[in-house]
């Protein structure tokens, strides 16, 4: 392949462009590979469905606690009641959009915003909101709280 | 004559002949009423007629028609209004047989509020039906056009009430409408279009209007502001107020010139009002201090996080979660300036602390992001260099295969 | 180095490896002051490559329904290792591809490399412009997010307009008479199945034609080297000028990298079917000229629709670009001069349309 004119050439510039040019693609090559195969690699944040999310671990919540965890694009509302019981609605007002929280001195879902509340399922008690928030099923699977939007109806 | 008046009932657009409107629709005024006013009103729409309120008979053509003996009564006086109204009104077998939602104690209202006590008394310079309702082309509340719709209702009372010469024999003030104006209620109204926002009848009552009593102030107020009437119940400001015979929230927030409440009110600025009772040095002067401190203080954290996610967001980064969490912290700000009227720094400090933990942990994630960002074009400058040195080993690879004469 | 060898000698025993690439190490590139015209075929070939790997890439986390495409999106760009960098990439190397097909069609047709006998070789390639193009309309919709919502809403609404099949044609686009979640799964399935199939399939044959009829000539190199041949000489593709386009294929990645890292792509917000159109909705750039046409364009010229006017001008003129070798006429100087009449025209158009599309907002 090479023709008489590169036998010319020193050996040791040879071995300087073929050290360059071979560890120049290694090493460009391991730069766009490394990525690569980093991004097969499933996260540790294994879904982020719409439609499904691990919203906590048991435990997590103490009882007449809540959180605010990310379902979709939008923050939804986890509570353990003091009974015992598991309920996640929607934490988007359906007044003016301001982020809901739960009362524990009450037992009731409030908005800070102009005094809006819900009860534990999602129906607009009292206040501006004038509809429901969207109420979510709850499953534990295994150590894990799984919160999804509900089926059917 | 019988064919005159079929004639009539056809021509005329009402259920029943009405011909008053024939000579009084072109009359000058006071004695103008047209038929394109009168159609606007609800009793017109509902079937009834001149006749029905100043008597007479409306199928006659002319003059005949104002006769005494069939009950003409021509003008209505001020002093006969609300009696003529309530009798219709007040009857609910008949308003039942129109509209059987509509209340009928409008008059029995009426005769408790201030309005209602002086006219008793014979004053008819005070409101009657017709003043806030309209006459001649009245219209439901619901209508937008009415004068008693509730985007208009603080302008019909200011006709009398701000009218310092009308009201001069009252000793009232005359600026209740120029305050609320620049009121927040005044702006929910009008600018948001939230017709749920008090105006002067929602606190004042419509037909039974009087102000509030100086201990009724609070509960009034409380029909929204429940969360914040709560705190203030259990608080130590309440016993000392209703002691003191002050009108509870009025005496920071006034009654009706209510702006949108700052921080400020807590400084000691013009807008400030706890020194209006406190002494400099003093305890409470000294929580105030506490108080303004660390609700500044988590503001400015809000702040700041929101302003270093701006420059990681500009910059391409990701940080939609963070966003999301600085919600929580402003809804915590809010609900510490709820618990202010709760007068117990504990409390408002428990609400500020969270909002500071949300607002602490938001900035750390705007940090982060920032220095991903710095990671990846640290990334990016790597491999830009690994691919330099291949295109520079490529290029004097070529050079060598084809033998360049030059500098070998 | 052995092992190469013994690996080939295996290969060549068995499928006559030597033989069918013989042609391959005879094959010569011809060298002249125009030359670097010739490595705009070969980077969007590259870039296909990379669109093709990138995409790939992002299937392994993409969903393509309503509910969760713009999540998943979101996801990648955040919670997947370097996610960001293979979605940047693969948007701007999309338009990285469309702006060099374009640049090697005015390329190719301004050197005049359509000519006879290359006239299959200039179909196929406009075949492929097109496809190219369907790849972004198609792909610009996977997001699902405000800006693409609306843009294919509008893209879609215009292959509505055209007579008899238009409203047939906007169906089976849409999936439906509006833009749903059904849209979203058509359009995926075109985009990684229906048209990387077309493409691969014209591909091979665009680059056989190459390989048959070598490198054209421009027509004044032709001149020129015919006074004195030294004007150009013949450079072997193997290794010589493969070496080059190497050298062309890693700057563009090393370009690639700076613009996923520098400037990456930004998500959006998710779309809202029943939500307002925003202000200023307006198509990507490489339909911008299009769309802005179509904008100008009164709403009826002599009881004629307007739109419907503008859809048929540039449906002929489509069909005239492709049919272009075959226009030629008999005078070849005539019928040269034309073309390139009518080639300065449309880049001019184009860009003119464009930067006004974006003045205009």
């Amino acid at each position: 392949m090479s023709n008489e004119d590169s036998q010319q050439v020193r050996p040791a510039r040879r071995r300087l462009v073929e050290i360059l040019l071979g560890g120049g693609v290694f090493a460009s090559v391991v730069s766009f590979l490394y990525p690569v195969l980093k991004y097969l690699v499933p996260p540790a944040v294994p879904d982020l469905g719409q439609d499904d999310v691990v919203a906590a671990a048991v435990g997590d919540l103490k009882p007449n606690g809540s959180k605010v965890f990310r379902f979709g694009s939008r923050p939804a509302l986890l509570l353990l009641t003091a009974e015992g019981e598991y309920h996640a609605v929607s934490a988007v007002c359906t007044h003016l959009g301001c982020t809901v929280q739960y009362r524990s001195d009450l037992h009731e879902i409030w908005c800070a915003c102009h005094n809006g509340t819900y009860d534990l399922d999602g129906r607009n008690v009292s206040g501006p909101p004038p509809r429901p928030l969207e109420n979510f099923q709850v499953n534990i699977r295994g150590k894990e709280i799984v919160v999804s939007r509900k089926r059917g109806v | 004559m019988t064919l005159a008046v079929c004639a009539l009932a056809y021509g005329s657009r009402a259920q029943t002949a009405n011909t008053c409107l024939d000579c009084h629709g072109v009359l000058d005024p006071p004695l103008r009423v047209t038929e394109a006013q009168f159609s606007q009103d609800i009793h017109f729409q509902k079937g009834l007629t001149c006749a029905s309120c100043h008597g007479g008979d409306p199928t006659k053509a002319d003059m005949d028609a104002m006769s005494k003996a069939a009950g003409f009564r021509g003008k209505i006086e001020r002093n006969q209004v609300p009696a003529l109204c309530g009798r219709c009104h007040s009857d609910g077998n008949f308003m039942r047989q129109y509209n059987p939602g509509l209340r009928t104690d409008q008059f029995s209202q009426y005769q408790t509020s201030v309005h209602g006590k002086l006219f008793a008394k014979g004053d008819t310079k005070v409101a009657v039906c017709i003043d806030c309702h309209g006459v001649h082309d009245l219209r439901p509340a619901r209508d937008s056009r009415s004068n008693v719709h509730p985007l208009n209702i603080a302008q019909t009372c200011a006709r009398c009430h701000s009218d310092a010469a009308y009201m001069k024999p009252y000793g009232i003030p005359t600026d209740q409408f120029a305050n609320y104006s620049k009121s927040v209620h005044h702006e929910a109204m009008t600018a948001r279009g939230d017709l749920s926002a008090p105006t002067c009848t929602t606190c004042h009552g419509n037909h039974g209007a009087a102000p509030p009593g100086v201990d009724s102030v609070k509960n009034v107020c409380a029909n929204c502001h429940v969360f914040q009437a709560q705190m203030y119940e259990k608080s130590s400001h309440k016993t000392v107020f209703q002691s003191a015979g002050l009108p509870g929230c009025v005496v920071c927030h006034s009654n009706h010139g209510i702006t949108h409440p700052t921080d400020a009110k807590l400084g000691t600025g013009p807008e400030g009002v706890c020194m209006q009772c406190h002494s400099p040095g003093d305890d409470c002067d000294r929580a105030r201090v506490g108080l303004l401190a660390s609700l500044t203080k988590l503001d400015q954290s809000i702040k700041s996080a929101d302003s270093v996610l701006g420059v990681a967001e500009s910059s391409g980064m990701e940080v939609s979660e963070a966003r999301l969490q600085q919600d929580q912290a402003r809804d915590s700000l809010t609900k510490a300036r709820v618990t202010i009227h709760s007068f117990q720094p504990k409390l408002i400090d428990q609400d500020i602390q969270a909002g500071l933990k949300i607002a602490a942990k938001d900035l750390q994630a705007g940090k982060a992001a920032l220095s991903e960002r710095d990671f990846r074009r640290k990334g990016l400058g790597i491999a830009v260099i690994f691919i330099l040195i291949t295109l520079v080993g490529l290029f004097l690879y070529i050079r060598q295969l084809e033998g360049k004469p030059a500098n070998g | 180095m052995k092992i190469v060898k013994q690996v080939r000698e295996w290969i060549d025993e068995r499928f006559g490896w030597a033989k069918l690439t013989e042609p391959l190490r005879h094959k010569t590139v011809p060298i002249h002051k125009l030359s670097y015209w010739y490595f705009l075929g070969g980077i969007t070939l590259f870039l296909f490559g990379i669109q093709v790997c990138t995409g790939i890439l992002l299937l392994m986390y993409y969903r393509p329904s309503a509910n969760e495409a713009f999540e998943s999106v979101q996801y990648i760009m955040t919670r997947v290792q370097f996610g960001w960098l293979i979605r940047s990439i693969h948007s701007w190397a999309a338009n990285l591809m469309i702006f060099t097909a374009f640049l090697h069609m005015f390329s190719v047709l301004f050197l005049r490399a359509y000519r006879k006998p290359r006239e299959l070789t200039w179909v196929s390639g406009m075949i492929l412009l097109f496809l190219v193009l369907g790849f972004g309309f198609s792909g610009y919709l996977l997001p699902w997010n405000t800006l693409a919502f609306f843009a294919t809403k509008v893209g879609t609404e215009i292959t509505g307009q055209v007579p008899l099949v238009g409203h047939t044609m906007m169906v089976l686009l849409r999936g439906g008479e509006e833009v749903t979640g059904a849209t979203l799964s058509r359009f995926f399935g075109i985009h990684v199945a229906v048209l990387p199939g077309l493409t691969a399939f014209l591909i091979l044959i665009h680059l056989a034609l190459v390989q048959r009829f070598g490198m054209s000539l421009p027509p004044s190199v032709q001149a020129a080297s015919k006074v004195n041949p030294s004007v150009v000489r013949e450079m072997k593709f193997l290794p010589n000028f493969l070496l080059r386009e190497f050298m062309a294929w890693y700057i563009a990645l090393g370009v690639l990298g700076a613009l996923a890292a520098l400037l990456p792509w930004e998500l959006g917000t998710k779309a809202d079917p029943f939500g307002a159109a925003p202000a200023g909705i307006r198509p990507e750039w490489y339909f911008m000229f299009m769309f802005q046409t179509l904008k100008l364009i009164p709403s009826k010229i002599l009881h004629i629709d307007g739109e419907l006017l503008g859809i048929g001008a540039f449906g002929l003129a489509g069909a005239i670009w492709v049919l272009l070798p075959f226009l030629g006429g008999q005078r070849e100087k005539r019928g040269g001069r034309l073309i390139r009449g009518a080639g300065v025209f449309a880049l001019c158009y184009i860009v003119a349309m464009t930067i006004y599309g974006y003045l205009a907002k």
